[in-house]
């Protein structure tokens, strides 16, 4: 039995998955990126490995993605995360044809053909607007951690109107509402509301086609899905590999390559 | 009664000067702004009162100015930060033609007549990356506190390359240049230099002409002023000492010396 991996390094977290041949997730890590990408890399995969009860030798290929995937040493070769979110968002729901990723420091929209192949995409690249991070700085500023932001707005009424776009000036505006005597729900729900705005304009840029999943670390905030929801007007595939969808392409990819070196082989024997 | 003040609610820092009829500033104070607006306004005007060794009753008029200028009840009546930034220029330096002014969360780029009047200008108040708050991310990252920023910077020699397209993203690259151990000065420079490169973008903006004065809170580490001198290749004015943040403060003081001395001259003219 072969395995591949794809490990994703994301700018907030780096993920790890192992598939076998019938493109089954045998196991998946998690980990924070930090400041030592290149540990952070190996710290996931070797994880994925504990947790999947493998040796190293066991995984044939392995594909590294995501902003850092340069870093991943032991990796074969490297696929750009577009890439390999569409082809994950692809895999665990095949009907996919809009893909909203929303990560650490970016947020992409990307069409895919049904076998995951981009046909266009775009993505915030000048500023941290709109992304993961609106959410942390919201967190922070507000003191109340990452995961209960979601259920945290989910419980407000009257969304606050977030008027700054950056995301610096975002925790001063949080702070300054609070300031005002407004309930921290309806704050974040205004903070989920302004992130949906943003992250929608981006995926009318690309053309929104139906079925959209929804990937990437920002994809477990019930809030960001019904917002997203609504704004789309229609219900978004997400599901518990929606974290993963990037390392999970990767693997895909992976797993493709190595399906391509036995090839020749597979020719040979049945030629004998 | 002859005494004005000028109220600069920034948006980091609430600055107030009070003037005599003479022009001379005789008392000033300043707080940080945090969100209670009102109150903040009351403080710093109550402690330049103080420290001017007067009353309330002493001041005849008062004019506030900066972003929260709307929030608070005390004055008289309000003018915009270019406005009172313009006036409080000419009045370190008459020649003043074009002013830069960067503050905590906004830089401004104005373009003065021989008047002092306003005839162009151009803002960012909405990326971080163009304004202080830059500076304070970037420090932060690094485990410094602003009030580090002028001594670390000091000692650099050479700037580190900071891309300075956002706030956010620069974490990443100040988090590159920690692990391959270059100086955390360096990086401070790298990103003074950044700033600069936007702020004469700014001045650009406005079709600059000199003379050119640097006011706001963040002119007052030395190394940005040097770096803005270098990449205009030309002098610059900058008001003495401290008071280079009080700037906008003491405009609107002015404008309020302005304001009585035409309400009395109309009052003595109806009697």
């Amino acid at each position: 039995m072969a395995y591949a991996a794809g490990v994703d390094v994301g700018s907030t977290q780096t993920k790890a998955v192992i598939i076998d041949e019938q493109r089954t997730i045998v196991s998946r890590a998690l980990t924070d990126t930090g400041a030592n990408v290149i540990r952070a890399a190996e710290h996931a995969f070797q994880e994925a490995l504990r947790s999947g009860d493998l040796r190293e030798e066991e995984v044939e290929y392995v594909v590294g993605t995501g902003y850092g995937r340069y870093k991943v040493t032991f990796g074969n070769t490297q696929v750009t995360e577009i890439s390999c979110h569409g082809r994950g968002a692809v895999h665990m729901f095949p009907k996919t044809r809009t893909v909203l990723d929303m990560g650490g420091q970016d947020t992409k929209a990307i069409r895919v053909t049904n076998t995951g192949e981009i046909v266009d995409f775009c993505m915030n690249d000048k500023c941290a607007a709109g992304t993961g991070r609106f959410l942390g700085a919201a967190s922070s500023a507000l003191d109340i951690p990452l995961d209960q932001l979601g259920p945290t707005a989910l419980r407000g009424e009257r969304p606050v109107k977030i008027s700054t776009t950056c995301t610096v000036f975002a925790e001063s505006e949080v702070l300054s509402w609070l300031g005002k005597g407004k309930k921290i729900e309806d704050i974040l729900l205004g903070v989920h509301e302004s992130i949906g705005t943003r992250s929608i304009g981006l995926l009318r840029r690309v053309g929104i086609e139906d079925e959209v999943t929804f990937t990437g670390g920002v994809a477990r905030n019930e809030a960001m899905v019904d917002t997203v929801n609504r704004r789309c007007g229609m219900t978004v595939n997400v599901g518990e590999e929606s974290h993963y969808m990037g390392a999970l392409g990767a693997a895909l990819f992976a797993l493709d390559r190595i399906v391509a070196s036995r090839a020749p082989a597979k020719v040979q024997g049945e030629a004998s | 009664m002859t005494f004005t003040a000028g109220i600069d609610i920034g948006s980091t820092y609430t600055k107030a000067v009070i003037l005599d009829r003479d022009l001379r500033i005789v008392g000033r104070a300043m707080e940080p702004t945090g969100f209670k607006l009102p109150q903040v306004s009351e403080r710093a005007f109550a402690r330049a009162i103080e420290a001017a060794g007067l009353t309330r009753e002493d001041i005849a008029y008062l004019v506030a100015t900066g972003f929260g200028r709307h929030q608070v009840t005390l004055p008289d009546v309000q003018v915009t930060d270019l406005t009172a930034g313009a006036r409080g220029a000419a009045y370190f330096f008459p020649n003043t033609r074009t002013i830069l002014d960067v503050g905590g969360q906004t830089m401004k780029a104005t373009r003065v007549g021989d008047d002092s009047k306003v005839k162009s200008f151009r803002l960012n108040d909405k990326c971080a990356a163009g304004t202080g708050a830059f500076l304070e991310k970037t420090a932060r990252y690094m485990g410094y506190d602003t009030s580090e920023i002028g001594p670390l910077v000091a000692t650099s020699k050479t700037a580190a390359s900071i891309s300075g397209v956002c706030a956010v993203f620069a974490e990443s690259e100040v988090i590159n240049h920690l692990s391959e151990g270059m100086a955390p000065a360096d990086i401070m420079h790298g990103a003074i230099v950044s700033l600069v490169g936007r702020s004469v973008q700014l001045m650009k903006r406005v079709r600059m002409e000199p003379e050119f004065t640097l006011i706001g809170g963040i002119l007052r580490f030395e190394r940005m002023v040097d770096v803005v001198r270098q990449q205009l290749s030309a002098d610059v004015n900058v008001p003495p000492g401290d008071l280079v943040q009080f700037t906008a403060a003491l405009g609107a003081a002015i404008l309020g010396q302005r304001r009585l001395a035409s309400l009395q001259a109309s009052g003595a003219g109806a009697a």
